[in-house]
């Protein structure tokens, strides 16, 4: 019962934002969003111990076809929970300064975004799963096309266009997946699911109705060309939930729903999977390099270390499980700070060109500090959040295959180059008259990175607990998907 | 293991303070806090290194906590003091301490004073941890995180782009190595369930391991050096770093930073031990190194840039003797190489200090006479670097030697040759720095002046360890007992024991006296050909643009940096202008956008089948039903 008031909270706060109006809407949310995370940690306590302990909801809601309202809530889906629940309200939080035109509907879609990524990371039944999986698309949709700040609207309109349909085509191969299996196995619900026996043709089916829709969500290349025109055109906010929290829809998709259910299909098609993981990793890092829109850098960035996270996920390994779960997590921090750096620097030069800036260090060194902090992060320093999930992924990349992770391995170099290059033309140098009078953080942007330092170096110091609660959620996928 | 704990946690403290509140409080307070810090850990390794010394300290081999745990293997946040890590540890904490106290004055007007402390101390931070981890992952931490504070420092006077290039290629670079360290690490972790040395070494007893895999292995971890300890192909770093604050060249580019790949093989000498091929391998990347770096230092006119390499080329003579299996001399070359380098870089310092930022030794000379103290220990250091009896330079160096000639003749001929043009190179240096007439501007002039207590103190007690470090390692020959020697061997019993044996046991004294001779000569005429060609004949270095032949292709380093930029960094440039413009744009995404105008089209003449017409829906349901038919009862 605590499941659905944890699930149900964005959605009845959704509703108290949109009533609230426009002037109150951002602390009715940011209330919504906080609330949410403290029924969250409510749920921690038995995950600490290590063991599977599922917390579980069920009640029928359909009966032909047989479909439940079961949710699951084991460690995996705590950790994905905890990080939706604490970035939804930092996120809105970000917004604070921003005046937002119709602020009532942006931050109930915000909550009711966070209902349905909340839905994905707790159904235990294939068809709830697929409902809030589209769910979820929708406000964000609309989020980006409403609020989008570039000044081209129809080129924006075009892309998030693109985006909508790409992902949704994806979405409705899942869906025939779902009645595929439905007619053979007789039932959406996961358990009976992970224990049907198809033969390894109709994996094979499977394998390529689900892996198409996880692909284009995380994304996978070569299905990843709606994503850095729709990060760049995106509000800042949205491109954060997007990049921080709903790739990680399609990266869970794959642990709980494709690997474990058709781990015949994945074995046949694990090689080429991997293959093309590992060259969005090095062909994201290389196209990153030359990039001049930092929001477009970014969502290079983000697509390469998303291609590690895949192959981790494909090398069938507890290491690359681990790494690719530890990495979920740290990216989203990360990639929430790095994204929310680009909107200061937006709202404050109101440009993305790197070129066109330089040298805010000279006038802003609070912000250089934490901008630094987080690019550190995002290059996987030792001691940081990304470093534990880096090491993780190419150690089981490695157990895969020695050579491929040397290749994939190279993302520590080209990281490196952008990054670095980034910071330099942005941020050192001399000043410009763009970047003169830049203004330094103040403590309410302060706070968003403390959280965001706190959680790259809780994480990477001390990931011990962090893993341990995942630990029997990935251990029985991956005996599922060994089978 | 309290106090191990602090002196490790004492500099992050100072890095800490100096970092949040550095900006509110008077430098003075900011360098004490600096200094301090790290004086109290010097003063706390200095009673472990004690305790070494007459065995009443016994060996650290402690966990802190669990940091990776998973079913197949945990990696703990781990500490390990033994004779090797505390002879680093003396050498950090000491070294580090005297050029904290130097910045104070050295960077006294600097208006990011306070920053600067506190990167300092972040240094000396991870390079306590690199030196104090007992297993390879702890190691790593500190590894890079020495490179970001390099990185930092290096561009640390950010708002010139060419420094900020320079700290970005420092960075760049060193990752580059540290793949090869990351999959070295994999590879141990793999096929030993754990990355803890002692656990290593152990298992490695009983161990089925193939020695092809601990060639990888070694072979892996040395890529690692190459690229901390700037190693031929990777060194083009280490010269460009000098763009970073003095101090910081002493500190982590000459005595203690790049010194950590010597560190991690010694560290490793147990696997080394079982390859003798890497150790080859190693040997000949170092001699190359030695010479190659030492060649461009003749020609360098930039009085850190000859510095530079000639850390490079001493770094390379150090790889040599781990190489040649001469464990114990490559230690006690890092030891008085961190005396007479940092005294170096510090007397350079001091000079470009007393010049307001001048670098260019052909606009200098004559100093001497402004500047005693500066000269005098900056003359020390040069004949302990070019191996001039009794200084230390020749002890540690004539141990090298004498182990690569025990090996192999041609890898002692090479390192020889290496050496005579240091001796030629650092006295050029001297000569042209501080004799004959001034020949920078009278502005100048009129300003010279020796530095400050500061300043001058390090140099003293620089000069001094200079002189008398080789008392460190006293050679068997003078009837004398060799330290260092005895106090490592715990930590080499493996590789002392091992086929390739340490130094030069295997020499008669006769042999080993002759070469001794033969290196203190060859260095003596070194410096006087020096004397005559600067001083006597009074030649200047010719101007930039004058230089010719093969003069100026070695005065260019051999363009190797062009040919960098030429082999990697374009192409790498231009792959990513095609891959976006032309493979994501027109070829990935034109395939999704083909794929959408196909259905959109394929879309639009379905539509056209709803016509509304229900004599065309009748006419197709019956054409359907006839057809089923045929199919279900005829072809089937």
């Amino acid at each position: 019962m605590l499941l659905i008031i944890l699930l149900f909270l964005p959605l009845v706060f959704a509703l108290f934002t949109y009533l609230s109006g426009d002037r109150y809407a951002k602390y009715v949310a940011l209330a919504g969003g906080a609330a949410t995370f403290v029924a969250c940690i409510l749920f921690k306590r038995p995950f600490m111990q290590g063991g599977l302990n599922p917390i579980t909801y069920a009640h029928a809601w359909i009966t032909n076809p047989a479909i439940s309202f079961s949710l699951s809530l084991d460690g995996l889906s705590f950790m994905l929970v905890a990080l939706t629940t604490f970035l939804v309200p930092l996120i809105i939080f970000t917004t604070y300064r921003k005046e937002i035109d119709n602020a009532k509907s942006f931050f109930s879609l915000v909550l009711l975004m966070e209902f349905g990524l909340l839905g994905v990371f707790l159904a235990s039944d294939g068809f709830l799963f697929y409902v809030f999986w589209e769910l979820a698309l929708i406000p964000i949709y609309f989020i980006a096309l409403l609020w989008g700040e570039n000044q081209d609207a129809a080129f924006r309109q075009r892309a998030i266009f693109k985006f909508f349909v790409y992902t949704l085509a994806g979405s409705l191969f899942m869906l025939l997946g779902f009645i595929y299996l439905y007619q053979h196995v007789g039932s959406f619900s996961i358990s009976a699911l992970y224990g049907s026996a198809l033969s390894d043709n109709e994996q094979s089916i499977l394998f390529w109705a689900f892996f198409l829709a996880f692909a284009i969500k995380i994304p996978v290349f070569p299905f990843h060309t709606w994503q850095p025109d729709t990060y760049k055109e995106s509000p800042s906010a949205g491109t954060m939930l997007l990049a921080g929290i709903m790739l990680k829809m399609g990266i869970y998709g794959l642990l709980r729903w494709l690997l474990p259910i058709a781990p015949h299909g994945v074995a046949l098609w694990t090689p080429l999977v991997l293959v093309f993981a590992v060259i969005g990793v090095i062909y994201g890092s290389v196209i990153a390099i030359k990039q001049d829109d930092l929001k477009k850098l970014l969502a290079y960035s983000s697509f390469a270390h998303v291609g590690l996270i895949t192959a981790g996920v494909f090398t069938l390994t507890r290491e690359g499980f681990q790494g690719a779960a530890v990495q979920m997590f740290a990216h989203g921090f990360n990639v929430v700070g790095l994204f929310f750096a680009a909107e200061i620097i937006l709202q404050r030069t109101g440009t993305l060109s790197i070129s066109q800036l330089g040298g805010i260090r000279n006038v802003a060194p609070k912000f250089a500090a934490c901008f630094i902090l987080v690019v550190l992060a995002s290059v996987a320093l030792p001691t940081t959040n990304a470093f534990i999930g880096e090491f993780l992924l190419l150690y089981g990349v490695y157990e895969y295959n020695t050579w491929l992770a040397a290749i994939a391995g190279l993302t520590i170099i080209l990281g490196a180059v952008y990054m670095l290059r980034m910071y330099q033309l942005v941020m050192l140098g001399e000043t410009n008259s763009l970047t003169a009078s830049f203004e330094d953080l103040n403590w309410k942007e302060m706070l968003v990175f403390v959280f965001i330092t706190i959680a790259i170096f809780e994480f990477g110091l001390a990931p011990k607990m962090m893993m341990n609660m995942m630990q029997p959620s990935l251990d029985l996928i991956l005996n599922y998907s060994l089978r | 293991m309290s106090y191990l704990l602090i002196i490790i946690l004492l500099p992050l403290l100072g890095f800490l303070i100096n970092a949040l509140v550095g900006k509110k409080l008077p430098k003075t307070v900011s360098g004490i806090i600096g200094s301090g810090t790290i004086f109290v850990s010097f003063v706390l390794s200095t009673i472990f290194f004690i305790g070494f010394v007459n065995g009443s300290q016994q060996k650290i081999d402690v966990n802190v906590y669990d940091w990776i745990a998973l079913p197949d293997f945990t990696i703990t946040f781990g500490l390990l003091l033994d004779q090797l890590s505390a002879t680093w540890l003396m050498v950090v904490t000491g070294i580090g301490f005297l050029i904290h106290i130097y910045s104070i004055s050295y960077m006294h007007d600097d208006e990011k004073f306070h920053v600067f402390f506190s990167y300092l101390n972040l240094f000396i931070f991870f390079m306590l941890l690199l030196v104090l981890g007992n297993n390879f992952l702890i190691t790593f931490i500190g590894w890079e995180g020495v490179g970001l504070c390099s990185y930092l420092l290096i561009g640390f006077w950010f708002k010139n782009q060419d420094y900020n290039n320079a700290a970005k290629k420092a960075f760049v670079m060193n990752r580059i190595g540290d793949l090869g360290f990351l999959l070295g690490i994999f590879l141990l972790l793999y096929n030993f369930h754990s990355l803890h040395f002692g656990t290593i070494q152990t298992a490695l007893a009983t161990s089925t391991i193939s020695h092809g895999l601990i060639v990888a292995i070694t072979l892996l971890l040395f890529v690692g050096a190459m690229g901390k300890s700037a190693q031929l192909p990777l060194y083009t770093w280490l010269p460009d770093a000098m763009a970073g604050p003095t101090p910081v060249s002493a500190l982590i580019h000459a005595a203690t930073m790049v010194t950590a790949g010597i560190y991690m093989i010694v560290r490793a000498n147990f696997l080394y031990v079982l390859a003798p091929e890497t150790m080859q391998f190693i040997a000949f990347i170092g001699v190359a190194t030695a010479l190659f770096a030492a060649t461009i230092g003749l020609m360098q006119n930039d009085i850190k840039k000859v510095l530079a390499y000639s850390t490079v080329s001493q770094l390379g003579l150090m790889f040599m003797a781990l190489g040649v299996g001469a464990f114990t001399s490559g230690v006690f070359h890092v030891v008085t190489h961190a005396f007479f380098k940092a005294c170096l870089f510090l007397g350079s310092g001091s000079v470009i200090h007393a010049l307001h930022g001048e670098q260019d030794i052909r606009n200098m000379g004559g100093l001497k006479k402004y500047m005693p103290i500066t000269f005098w220990t900056f003359l020390i250091s040069s004949l302990a670097i070019s191996g001039v009896f009794p200084f230390s330079g020749f002890f540690s160096k004539d141990e090298i030697l004498a182990a690569a000639f025990e090996h192999n003749k041609v890898l002692w001929a090479v390192a020889s040759l290496a050496s005579l043009m240091t001796a030629f190179y650092m006295f050029r240096l001297v000569f042209l720095t501080f004799t004959g007439e001034f020949r920078g501007t009278d502005e100048q002039k009129h300003h010279l002046h020796e530095s400050p207590a500061l300043i001058t103190f390090p140099l003293i007690v620089l000069a001094l360890l200079a002189a008398v470090g080789g008392a460190l390692g006293l050679p068997e020959v003078f009837q004398a007992k060799h330290f260092l020697k005895e106090f490592l061997s715990p930590v080499l019993a493996s590789a002392n024991h091992g086929g390739e044996g340490a130094a030069h046991e295997g020499l008669s004294h006769g042999t080993e006296l002759a070469l001794m001779a033969g290196a203190f000569i060859g260095a003596l005429l070194s410096i006087g050909y020096a004397y005559t060609k600067n001083v006597s004949g009074k030649a200047l270095p010719v101007k930039d643009e004058e230089q010719s032949g093969l003069g100026k292709i070695v005065y260019n380093k051999y363009y190797v940096d062009e040919i960098y930029n030429l082999l990697f960094v374009k192409p790498i440039l231009f792959l990513s202008e095609i891959f976006h413009d032309v493979v994501d744009r027109l070829v990935v995404d034109g395939a999704v956008n083909w794929s959408g105008r196909v259905s959109l089209m394929v879309g639009g003449q379905i539509r056209k089948l709803q016509s509304g017409y229900i004599g065309f829906y009748l006419l197709a349901m019956v054409l359907s039903i006839v057809a089923m038919f045929f199919y279900v009862f005829i072809i089937r």
